[in-house]
């Protein structure tokens, strides 16, 4: 083993199977209670044509199988729990264990959408502190937490700039996206029924406000922008870019989802900006849990609250909360049910643990993200070279001279105990190393990832095949994803093909 | 503050590493007027045990003590303790999506098995890794009728979960897509000589929910046989997925919508759930979402990637099937335990129970004078019931008692105001089922 592997080292994992092997019939892990009512034979109730014969296929495991099957394959992923997990534009940070406790209590997790209001003012109340609480950070006028994620809330944003444009007679055409964005943007204009016009960044990464001028025309209904952007460069100019806008009749939309870098220093609402979403599975720490769930507050201006979807929270007069179903000028609903209310539930746990100490940890994020740039800045390129904020982005330029690209580097840091940063994004920048540790890493831990990229840049330039062969410490290898789209295997099945007549 | 690791000595070194006098030089692009002078005005700082009085509190303001008879698309059945052990494992709770597959092969092979679980119980070849909800599952698999189809109109019959259509015509206001209401049977089910009559060659898709959202079962091959033989997709939305243990699956569905929630999700006042998208194997470049699936590594070992991305949007941009980047993960899984907990006998068992509650159930409060079914199709765990005098008057009597009842349908449909959507699971004992009807008895004989 390497030396300079300082964080990591090699132990034992169990292999494991699929559930479906270790089936055998008559096995089982759970057991109901014993039915306290006559039996309705499923054949005279359902009739025979709709009943089914016991779902073929289905696993036969007892209950230490499955605590053993899916504890082993726990330990078969990395996690924040474990170490750091750099991954730019996704704010891996401490998921706290309390939201978890809280989100599970009895008369939380248990509540049903469609139980009386009055019986539900725990909930709304919730929901009501947490609208405040993202109104203040936002510093915007009126929010909807119905969106069950960022790319819901984008969804729901575009919606909402359509409808009020409409009601001012001409929805427009086209929707701007800056070449730096994320991918949710374009594809989320297309659903709301836009054109998409890519806009190029101007040489130090920022919008090009002077093109912008021109861009913004009557038939532009908004801007779509991330700030910072995903360089984890502020827009300087957002002020500006706002008015440029607003002088065409036009909106401004922002991507929050690096609101990791703002909270508590400065407020979309006071830069112009007219509706946003937040992404609360990043900036309010709600566990990503291996691709969601997640929740996208959108955040809007006085003139949008009107087209909020269905349905809306409001305080009556005698001091009752409630949802109220219709409003005339409303988008309609975009999910079942009042939103990801568990996911909301932790953010406001999350939110009150720091109180207008969220502050600090904004500033912590944005030191770790400097403090790494300034001991990797020269041993990797930095592309861009304006202040970095939450998170910084290299180019592997420097090592791709001996055929090491920004994927090998990321799977040699596993060798190293890290999970890799995110790899080619932004697409502005050839093989880009996208680093973001966010608050919840210690110098010591920045100090060994530091170590850990320094020590690969040296591999690439010395023995550049260490490199691109990595990972070598993982259960598999690199695994054949070209394979894998050319004949998809997306379901496991029997050996010996069973009889499915039995459905 | 506890969850930052830094003591104030660290960071001022830290600092002086990168050559900052302040923090603030490290906010320096940010135009000094626009940086917050004030602290922000929010609650805190609490500490861990204030924030779990706080939410107490809340907790001790919602329904607690109460017994409920509503469904309608979330569902209260039994969990096994095993599934939230598994959840809440920092493995599976921390991490990311597993794009970078040699350290994320548990999540993955969760997911393909999630995959096959999906499959097997809708009779399906492919599903995908999930989406938000029943409800904007049922809105793509009409988006993903729409492109492989090539055609807008689409017919979705009125015992649809009255939230999902709307969010099915929310999402489609801007899409082109013409939305079309196909009214009930007398029987509960889908009026088959009206989706007859509106079926033509331009339809993409024909939508129904099975069990509806009356609790009436649908016939699956005479509505696949009209859809197809006009060249729409028959794509079939399963809110109560506890069901497939004990009916016929939708094999004849072109796409199949599920809501995971019935499988280890707490109602938690809506979300968050899981949403499936399953379909016919030729249709999987179409299919929105996540997939896993298998391969093979540089030695030869049996490993699991997300393939077929280029079908989403981090790929193909504005090209991409869908908007979807997070999705419900941690649902699924839990999902996943709790299926696989539950097996092939663990699942009919459950489903057993709930049929043959509700059916105790309707046999007790047909017993009241004036009450009667409301539709005669075969039912689940829920069905339907008309009272002689209005719903919400019945449950706000019945409130007394400790018992939120049934869902008056009025509300979503002005034509059924007396027409109440009762639902029983394997968590309701008889003696609640019982009191309810005794309930519902006495508020029925109270003076109007």
């Amino acid at each position: 083993m390497n030396e300079k592997i300082k964080k990591a080292s090699r132990h034992t994992s169990q292999s494991e199977g699929l559930i479906f092997e270790k089936s055998s019939p008559g096995k089982r892990a759970f057991e109901l209670p014993p039915l306290d009512v006559p039996t309705a034979e499923p054949a005279k109730a359902l009739g025979a044509h709709h009943r089914r014969e016991g779902v073929a296929g289905f696993p036969e495991v007892s209950e230490i199988e499955v605590l053993r099957h899916f504890t082993r394959l726990s330990t078969w992923n990395h996690a924040i729990d474990l170490g750091m997990y750099p991954l730019g534009s996704c704010t891996m940070k401490y998921n706290p264990r309390v939201n978890e406790f809280v989100a599970r209590l009895e008369g939380i997790a248990t509540e049903h959408p469609y139980q009386p209001q009055d019986l539900s003012q725990g909930c709304l109340k919730i929901l009501r502190l947490l609208e405040k609480c993202l109104l203040e950070i936002t510093g915007m006028d009126a929010i909807t937490l119905q969106p069950a994620a960022g790319a819901q809330g984008e969804l729901t944003g575009l919606l909402l700039i359509r409808a009020y444009l409409q009601k001012q007679g001409n929805p427009r055409k086209k929707v701007l996206i800056p070449d730096s964005a994320h991918g949710t943007n374009p594809a989320t204009a297309v659903i709301a029924g836009y054109e998409v016009e890519n806009i190029k960044s101007e040489s130090h990464g920022q919008i090009d406000v002077e093109k912008l001028y021109d861009l913004v025309t009557e038939d532009v209904a908004a801007l779509m922008i991330t700030n910072p952007s995903t360089l984890g460069i502020y827009e300087q100019r957002l002020p500006e870019i706002a008015q440029i806008l607003h002088a065409k009749g036009a909106l401004l939309y922002m991507d929050g989802a690096n609101m990791n870098a703002l909270a508590g220093v400065t407020r979309p609402g006071d830069l112009g900006v007219d509706v946003m979403h937040l992404n609360l599975h990043k900036t309010f720490s709600t566990p990503h849990g291996g691709g969601g769930p997640g929740a996208g507050p959108l955040a809007m201006k006085k003139a949008l609250e009107p087209f909020r979807p269905v349905p809306i929270l409001v305080e009556k007069e005698n001091g009752r909360l409630a949802l109220e179903p219709i409003r005339p000028d409303s988008i309609g609903r975009v999910k079942a049910f009042s939103s990801n209310f568990g996911v909301l539930v932790r953010a406001l746990a999350y939110i009150l643990a720091y109180g207008p100490g969220i502050r600090q940890a904004t500033e912590d994020a944005v030191l770790n993200a400097n403090y790494i740039r300034k001991h990797l800045e020269g041993v990797y390129e930095l592309p861009y070279s304006l202040p970095s904020m939450h998170e910084v982005v290299f180019s592997d330029a420097i090592q791709k001279k001996n055929g090491v690209n920004t994927m090998d580097i990321a799977k040699r840091l596993i060798d190293y105990g890290f999970h890799p940063y995110t790899t080619a994004f932004p697409l502005i920048v050839p093989g880009a190393l996208m680093i973001e540790p966010t608050e919840s890493e210690s110098r010591e831990e920045c100090d060994l990832f530091i170590d850990a990229m320094k020590s690969i840049a040296e591999e690439a330039a010395t023995q550049p095949e260490l490199v691109k062969t990595a990972p070598h410490t993982t259960r598999v290898r690199r695994l054949d994803e070209v394979g894998a789209a050319r004949k998809p295997v997306l379901r496991w099945k029997p050996a010996t093909p069973r009889s499915e007549a039995a459905d | 503050m506890r969850y930052l690791p830094k003591s104030p000595m660290e960071r001022q070194e830290m600092l002086a590493a990168i050559g900052a006098k302040s923090i603030d030089q490290l906010f320096s692009s940010i135009p000094e007027r626009y940086r917050l002078r004030e602290p922000l005005k929010i609650p805190g700082p609490y500490s861990e045990a204030e924030i779990i009085q706080y939410f107490k509190e809340r907790a001790a303001e919602n329904a607690s003590g109460y017994t409920s008879f509503l469904g309608a698309g979330v569902y209260n059945h039994l969990r096994s303790v095993v599934t939230d052990t598994i959840i809440q494992r920092g493995e599976f709770l921390t991490s990311y999506t597993p794009y970078q597959a040699e350290i994320s092969q548990g999540t993955l092979q969760a997911i393909f098995e999630f995959q096959t679980l999906m499959c097997q119980l809708t009779a399906q070849d492919v599903a995908n890794a999930s989406m938000y909800d029943g409800s904007t599952a049922t809105t793509e698999a009409v988006l993903m009728a729409e492109r492989l189809t090539g055609r807008q109109r689409v017919l979705v019959a009125r015992s649809v979960h009255p939230e999902y259509r709307e969010v099915l015509k929310t999402y489609a206001k801007n899409s082109g897509l013409r939305i079309e209401e196909i009214p009930f049977a007398p029987s509960g089910t889908v009026d088959a000589k009206a989706l007859q009559a509106a079926l033509k060659n331009d339809v993409a898709a024909v939508v129904v929910q099975s069990p509806n959202f009356f609790g009436a079962i649908e016939s699956y091959t005479p509505l696949a046989e009209a859809s197809h033989s006009a060249g729409a997709m028959f794509v079939v939305a399963i809110a109560e997925g506890v069901s497939l243990g004990l009916l016929h699956p939708p094999a004849e569905a072109d796409i199949v919508a599920l809501e995971a929630q019935s499988f280890g999700l707490p109602p938690s006042y809506g979300g968050p759930f899981a949403g499936v998208i399953a379909a016919r194997e030729k249709y999987v470049r179409q299919m929105p979402g996540r997939l896993a699936g298998q391969t093979t590594d540089s030695a030869g070992q049996r490993g699991f990637v997300l393939t077929l991305a280029t079908r989403e949007q981090h790929i193909r941009r504005e090209k991409a099937t869908s908007n979807i980047c997070t999705n419900q993960a941690l649902c699924a899984l839990a999902a996943t335990v709790h299926l696989t907990l539950l097996g092939k006998e663990g699942l009919r068992e459950m489903a057993e129970q709930n049929l043959s509650k509700a059916h105790f159930a309707l046999a007790e409060l047909l017993k009241i004078p004036g009450v009667r079914r409301a539709f005669d199709a075969p039912f689940f765990n829920e069905f339907t019931v008309v009272l002689p005098r209005s719903v919400k008057i019945v449950n706000a009597h019945i409130l007394r008692d400790k018992i939120i009842g049934p869902l008056a349908l009025g509300t979503a449909y002005p034509d059924l105001t007396k027409h109440a959507l009762v639902c029983i699971t394997e968590t309701t004992p008889r003696p609640e089922i019982e009191r309810f009807a005794a309930a519902v008895k006495r508020a029925l004989e109270q003076p109007v």
